[in-house]
């Protein structure tokens, strides 16, 4: 059976693209195979592990439980759209290189887009809201206890900008 | 780990998606997706059509009124959770809604799409029998509306006819004095509950729902049970089971513990 394709138009990092799909293609294969933006980690690929979290408009979303051809109309950000255009790292990104928050990174695309949809509804957690922040993303390396001080450090970081702005 | 093939539909407006349903009877309704996406992708469902209702227009709202609170099919459980108004004409929504998956999950999955998926593991189901409320469902024939006690049939089986689409579900308001309470276990924060339990409180009519012990959405009557017998009480209405998470033995023992737990909660000012 020769699978019929679809035109489907997604908006990633602020990029419009133009893609021809199977229906049947999930938003993380679209990101890392067609547009290859292989920041997007596939982990488990049934929405436990939370690698391929990325944000549709702005809230985070496991890119492995939606199919490409439904996400039209979503502005979607993936790990590639986290840092400045000058490659200046975001706070979030700024935060995991400070507190060492990585160790082999296959789980960190995910932590990084998690937490930085969590810092801005919730930009000044409280050690226990910051685990909760992440209560939806598994570590392998099981590197938690760094990852909770990233999150406490990049709400700190945002503090300062916050200070430094006004 | 990929989706087998299907064709795929986005219809703009209900009528159009009803057609699509009653077109091909191998059809799935596609949602928030976070319960079908993974039984398609480790092929444990192959629907020959997804009908994605995400484009249909007045869906995702969340109305609140002295009456209770109506749910589109659209809207997503972190929208309900984060409704202030509706936490506080049903407090049980919001004690219930936190315990749903995770946050990440909570931002696509919908909660009528978890209402009509009649799994026996999820909250919603068991809080929309416990409130006594229904769902509105659109088919090829009209409008209906399902009460939840008429919805769920079998294990991850409801009433709706293949070619009929959910709208919306209600949840009737908290009388004036009632209360509810919600807690259950889990192996993780954020998997599915070993047992959940949930009770509303009125009077002196005490029911309890219960989630991940039959096989179905299930609600009991405890209404003039002893304090100190009412897990036994419960369990006699219930048919706990083994599986990998849990025996039987240590769910009735969750069960026993738990109806205490949410009763009291419900009955006590602590």
């Amino acid at each position: 059976m020769s699978e019929s394709l679809l035109d489907v138009r997604l908006s990633v990092n602020g990029v419009l693209h133009e893609l021809r799909l199977p229906a049947r293609r999930l938003l993380s294969d679209a990101l890392r195979h067609d547009l290859c933006l292989t920041g997007t980690h596939v982990g488990c690929e049934h929405g436990v592990c939370g690698a391929c979290t990325v944000l549709a408009d702005g809230r985070p979303v496991r890119a492995c439980l939606m199919f490409a051809v439904s996400a039209v109309g979503l502005e979607l950000t993936t790990v590639e759209g986290l840092a400045d255009d000058d490659g200046t790292l975001s706070n979030v990104q700024q935060a995991f290189v400070e507190c060492h928050g990585l160790q082999c990174g296959f789980c960190t695309p995910g932590f990084l887009t998690t937490i930085t949809a969590g810092l801005r509804e919730n930009p000044q957690p409280t050690h226990e809201e910051a685990r909760d922040m992440i209560a939806g993303n598994l570590c392998r390396c099981t590197g938690y206890q760094n990852i909770v001080k990233a999150v406490e450090r990049a709400a700190e970081l945002g503090a300062q900008q916050e200070v430094e702005g006004s | 780990m990929k989706p087998a093939p299907f064709d795929y539909v986005r219809p703009g407006s209900l009528d159009d998606a009803l057609a699509a349903l009653s077109g091909d009877p191998g059809a799935k309704v596609l949602a928030g997706g976070q319960s079908l996406v993974p039984l398609l992708s480790m092929r444990l469902a192959a629907p020959s059509t997804l009908v994605d209702i995400n484009g249909l227009p007045g869906l995702d709202s969340v109305e609140v009124t002295d009456d209770g609170v109506r749910v589109g099919a659209l809207a997503r459980h972190a929208d309900v959770l984060a409704h202030d108004e509706a936490a506080r004409v049903q407090p049980l929504l919001r004690l219930a809604l936190s315990h749903v998956a995770h946050a990440t999950i909570r931002n696509r999955g919908t909660t009528v799409g978890s209402i009509v998926h009649a799994d026996a593991a999820a909250e919603m189901p068991v809080v929309l029998r416990l409130l006594g409320g229904s769902v509105d469902v659109a088919g090829p024939g009209g409008a209906r509306t399902v009460p939840a006690d008429e919805l769920y049939v079998g294990p991850l089986e409801s009433s709706l006819a293949h070619d009929e689409i959910a709208t919306s579900a209600f949840f009737p308001a908290l009388a004036p004095g009632a209360r509810v309470a919600f807690a259950e276990i889990a192996r993780r924060h954020g998997d599915y509950a070993l047992v959940g339990a949930a009770a509303l409180v009125d009077g002196d009519t005490v029911r309890v729902g219960f989630v991940s012990v039959n096989d179905v959405p299930t609600v009991v009557d405890l209404t003039g049970v002893a304090t100190e017998d009412l897990g036994d009480a419960a369990l006699a209405q219930l048919d706990p089971t083994d599986d990998i998470h849990a025996t039987a033995a240590y769910r009735a023992q969750l069960v026993r513990v738990l109806t205490a737990r949410v009763v009291r909660e419900a009955t006590t000012d602590e």
